[in-house]
């Protein structure tokens, strides 16, 4: 790692000043992605803010038909957390899926869907459930948020504070996972929302997509049989060490039915 | 530039003036000489460098000494008590759960959190939980039964 600053605020007023102040200031929250990127020296950020000391950025609470999570809210506590595992059981055991205990302990959140990895779990729930970030300047729809590899639409100095999920009537996650590093071959997350069913695939592609013939399937009936025989486009996927685009494409096919599977218990 | 870093260790409260880059297990290793927390791969993947702060199992190579001022940490050498190895510890020696030895300390740091949080588990659940920690040596079988055995002993 090359030397940085590290500054620790109380406040989100506080975070933005430091990081304006800074002449390359980064964001930190658990570090998980951030500390493996800076070790290997793909940055060099003069200045590191944590986020992890600011209150306002932390707090599970369910009502209204809206959960509302914390964006420093740790991959274990969302796991953990009885009330969202009442209403949204499905984003309780997509967090408890998220690499390993350790992991699970410091990640958070809101570091992960800043971060968009295309492989990462968090983004398919955000865009399956038709999420809300609510940011230090705005709130911002799922499916604007994700625009590309690892790109979002956040702006520089721009805080995730809180993501609401609204409650969907059912909803099903499985993934499947790469055996060495953990993280999404391809992952799946469906929903059946107020807004209509909505399928969002993480891992198989360069960034988390909604499956539209899937959604247009499953809307007439929420069945696994339903997707039978709807091709995903194997020119749409990643093509890697780990899967060809044919490999994916049809895996997307098998995870998405046992996603179904999960929704309906 | 250095910073100030309190951190209490085993029960003991240590100050140092650190760069903020030092990682906690180089802030346990090389400025309190607490060899025992290792570094397998210094990429978050193997779980040797395992401690637990604040009660939770972290890898001590992915969270900066910083990011743990203030919190209570515990390593492997803050587990036995009175000269008396910790039941896990025990457990391990017992089912011959180690053959080097170098994966030992994350791998029983991780296995008492998993007896914290479940109390009485099966093998599923063992394997599931030691997924962050890689042992090249053992093949994982007698890890998995030293594991449950020491979860029963921590019950009493
Ligand atoms: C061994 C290992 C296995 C893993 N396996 C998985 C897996 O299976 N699935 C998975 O999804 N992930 C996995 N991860 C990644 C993990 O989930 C990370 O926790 C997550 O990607 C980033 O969250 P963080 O809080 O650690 O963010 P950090 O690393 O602290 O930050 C990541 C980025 O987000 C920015 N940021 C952080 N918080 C905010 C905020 N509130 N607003 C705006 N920007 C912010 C930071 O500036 C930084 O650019 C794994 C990581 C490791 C080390
Ligand atoms: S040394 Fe920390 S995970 Fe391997
Ligand atoms: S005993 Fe040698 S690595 Fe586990």
């Amino acid at each position: 790692m090359y030397a940085f600053n590290y500054h620790r605020p109380k406040s989100l007023a506080d975070a933005a000043k430091l990081l304006g102040d800074a002449s390359d200031g980064k964001f930190i929250a658990g570090g998980q992605t951030l500390l493996p990127t800076l070790k290997n020296r793909l940055a060099s950020p003069s200045d590191l803010v944590d986020l992890t000391g600011i209150a306002e950025l932390s707090g599970i609470s369910v009502s209204g038909g809206i959960v509302s999570i914390g964006a420093i809210t740790k991959h274990g506590a969302v796991a953990t957390s009885a009330d969202i595992r009442k209403a949204i059981p499905a984003l309780a055991n997509l967090a408890g899926l998220i690499g390993d205990p350790a992991v699970r302990n410091m990640g958070t959140m809101g570091g992960s869907v800043a971060n968009n990895d295309p492989a990462a779990d968090y983004p398919s729930a955000v865009l399956g459930l038709n999420a809300t970030m609510h940011t230090t300047k705005r709130k911002i729809a799922a499916d604007s948020f994700f625009t590309g590899l690892f790109e979002t639409a956040l702006e520089e100095s721009e805080i995730i504070t809180r993501i609401e999920f609204p409650v969907p009537k059912r909803a099903g996650y499985e993934k499947f996972r790469n055996p060495a590093s953990r993280y999404a071959m391809v992952g799946v997350f469906v929903a059946e929302t107020a807004d209509g069913v909505r399928v969002a695939v993480t891992g198989a592609g360069p960034c988390v997509f909604r499956h539209k013939e899937m959604e247009a399937a499953l809307s007439k009936s929420f069945s696994p049989d339903a997707l039978k025989g709807i091709r995903t486009d194997p020119a749409r996927m990643n093509n890697d060490i780990h899967g060809s685009g044919e490999y994916r494409a049809h895996l997307v096919g098998v995870v998405a039915k046992r996603a179904v599977q999960n929704a309906l218990g | 530039m250095t910073i100030s870093v309190t951190i209490n260790v085993n029960g003991q409260p240590e100050t140092r003036d650190v760069e903020p880059r030092t990682l906690l297990v180089q802030f346990l290793r090389e400025h309190l000489q607490l060899t025992g927390t290792h570094v397998g791969c210094d990429t978050s993947q193997c779980g040797a460098c395992v401690v637990h702060v604040d009660g939770k199992s972290v890898k001590a190579c992915t969270i900066l000494a910083a990011q743990a001022q203030g919190a209570k940490v515990t390593t492997i050498e803050g587990l036995a008590q009175d000269g008396k190895l910790h039941p896990m510890q025990e457990a391990f020696r017992e089912h011959h759960a180690l053959q080097c030895g170098f994966c030992t300390p994350g791998m029983i740091m991780s296995a008492v959190d998993l007896a914290q949080r479940h109390p009485n588990p099966n093998e599923e659940t063992v394997r599931h939980e030691l997924e962050g920690n890689l042992c090249r040596c053992t093949g994982y079988h007698n890890i998995v039964k030293a594991v449950m055995a020491g979860a029963q002993a921590m019950r009493g």
